[in-house]
């Protein structure tokens, strides 16, 4: 078993990228996630393993070292919470457009503007759906335990070199701060220089004589090759529906109505399930792992089976729109949610349940 | 089992390490634990709050408005957890500074005047310790060598020279409780 630690989020994320052999963070602080670059200037990665950890001078100038460093094959991030992400986003459409590898990681704070600094979910849209212009996608992963925080930066790494894609980590406030016991994995060693250029065959890494120059771009002026730029990035996205979601069932066998809720509010669901069963109501969860890809034919196959389906996020009701989409309209499908900041509570949820799909 | 507890008063009473010292040392137990504190405004305000449970099992929901036991340590934090707190639950709180005492007839209460007994001894700085030695003492979670091991990985190896002061304030604490209201 690797070393066990207890943890806050926000210095999991930290930690896993040292030992996932990243090679460079970027990155401007902003509450509730400001602890991942403190614990990285605390840790001295540059000392231990030879990683870069840099404050730039905006979020801007972040995801565009991120572009930089991702371009010559390097494994590199960044992290903000919200209101810098929205900064980002530029950057990270061109980084999708470009096909490179980085990995985000976004701490949600409430909204809109700059709202508070207090946990919520009302960044899923813009995660999943695009935030940025052009039709493109991230690799969504969304943690619902600081374990998670951890294993989700190796996964996330590995899923971007493999589809050489922005992967975004979509976390909250509160799983940033709170502290839960975490196994971390063993330092993996950082990757030469000839392990990336035979890794990144695409990389722009100095151009030997032996062959062309190795352009990163996602600029196309021809609409044709454009066009292919777009039909090679959707064939890529669809490829990730079919191999990359993830889920969790958490009671499901049985049950009668079911939870459908990603990130905090999934742990808050799975009280609820508890809350509810010892009140005689079979109720279960459905924790999608992967926001996108979604997994789509997993929640219509247990969607169809129940009488009622309760989506409780920490926003005024997104998610609830996938789900919508995959299960369609023979089920009772309703949302709950709180924003702002605001954590629903348990047995408020339970009431929910009760009301909007029991009673409903 | 599973214990859900609640720990509140001002910032700099030692709340968040209070509680982090109780979780490090559930780590050591081999025990499930999270902990989850105040960071938003009403920390910046004065007041200071944290969750932590311990458990056995995988911990659900790392925030909740129902605790087994709330240890309150100012006004503020009385007049916001004394209703928290499940029916049959404890409630451990230090009278100091207490103007309103607490009024619920369902619950166990403990008085502990740990911020008295610490400017006493001249232990001011592990004022907490003595409240966590209270805690300990009615509910037993976390035996003595696992809170050794919790302060070792909590404190900064600076630091380990004052892990004696710290026990001795736990076992100050466990002879400091006064039965406010005890149910059958």
């Amino acid at each position: 078993m690797g070393e066990l630690r207890l943890m806050k989020g926000n210095e999991a994320i930290a930690e896993a990228a040292i030992r996932a052999g990243c090679d460079g963070y970027f990155g401007y602080p902003i509450t509730p996630q400001s602890e991942v670059m403190e614990y990285l200037m605390a840790e001295k990665p540059f000392e231990r393993t030879g990683m870069v950890v840099l404050q730039a001078e905006s979020e801007t100038a972040s995801i565009n070292m991120v572009y930089g460093g991702a371009g010559t094959g390097k494994m590199v991030m960044t992290s903000s919470s919200s209101p810098g992400i929205s900064l980002m986003q530029e950057g990270i459409s061109y980084m999708a457009g470009a096909e490179l590898p980085g990995l985000i990681v976004n701490v949600v704070r409430g909204g809109p503007g700059l709202g508070t600094i207090q946990p919520s979910q009302a960044d899923y849209f813009q995660a999943v759906k695009g935030g940025g212009h052009g039709d493109y996608h991230m690799l969504v992963l969304a943690p619902a335990s600081v374990q998670e925080m951890c294993d989700h930066v190796k996964l996330g790494f590995d899923l971007a070199f493999k589809y050489r894609t922005p992967v975004m980590i979509l976390s909250d406030g509160a799983i940033g701060q709170m502290m839960e016991k975490v196994v971390l994995f063993d330092q993996i060693p950082r990757r030469t220089d000839e392990q990336i250029i035979e890794q990144c065959p695409w990389a722009s890494n100095g151009r030997p004589a032996s062959r062309d120059h190795h352009i990163i771009t996602s600029l196309d002026l021809d609409p044709a090759g454009q066009e292919r730029v777009n039909l090679k990035l959707q064939a890529k996205y669809k490829t990730m529906e079919e191999n990359e979601t993830r889920y969790e069932e958490i009671n499901c066998e049985d049950a009668e109505y079911i939870f459908v809720a990603f990130g905090l509010a999934a742990r808050i669901c799975q009280k609820a399930t508890d809350l509810a069963r010892a009140k005689g109501i079979k109720v279960g969860l459905f924790r999608p792992i992967t926001l996108f890809p979604f997994p789509a034919q997993e929640v219509a196959f247990i969607g169809n089976r129940v009488k009622g389906i309760l989506v409780v996020e920490m926003n005024a009701g997104q998610m609830i729109e996938d789900v919508k989409l995959s299960v369609g309209c023979r089920v009772k499908i309703e949302h709950y949610g709180r924003f702002g900041g605001i954590i629903p509570s348990p047995d408020e949820v339970v009431r929910a349940l009760e009301k909007q799909i029991i009673g409903g | 089992m599973t214990e859900e507890i609640i720990i509140a008063g001002f910032g700099g009473q030692g709340v968040l390490s209070m509680g982090k010292i109780l979780a490090y040392s559930g780590v050591m137990q081999n025990k499930e634990v999270s902990w989850m504190p105040s960071y938003g405004p009403e920390m910046r305000g004065g007041t200071a709050n944290v969750t932590v449970i311990i458990s056995d099992e995988r911990i659900s929901s790392p925030t909740i408005n129902a605790f087994d036991t709330a240890i309150i340590l100012n006004q503020q934090s009385m007049d916001k957890f004394e209703k928290t707190v499940k029916p049959g639950g404890l409630m451990i709180y230090d009278p100091n500074g207490i103007t309103r005492h607490p009024e619920r007839k369902d619950i166990n209460i403990y008085a502990i005047e740990a911020a008295d007994e610490a400017s006493k001894l001249g232990l001011a700085k592990v004022f907490n310790m003595i409240v966590l030695g209270g805690f300990l003492k009615l509910k037993p979670l976390i035996a003595p060598e696992f809170l050794h091991k919790g302060l070792e990985k909590s404190l900064p190896a600076r630091h380990h020279k004052l892990i004696p002061e710290n026990e001795k304030a736990v076992e100050i604490g466990k002879g400091l409780l006064k039965p406010i209201q005890v149910l059958n």
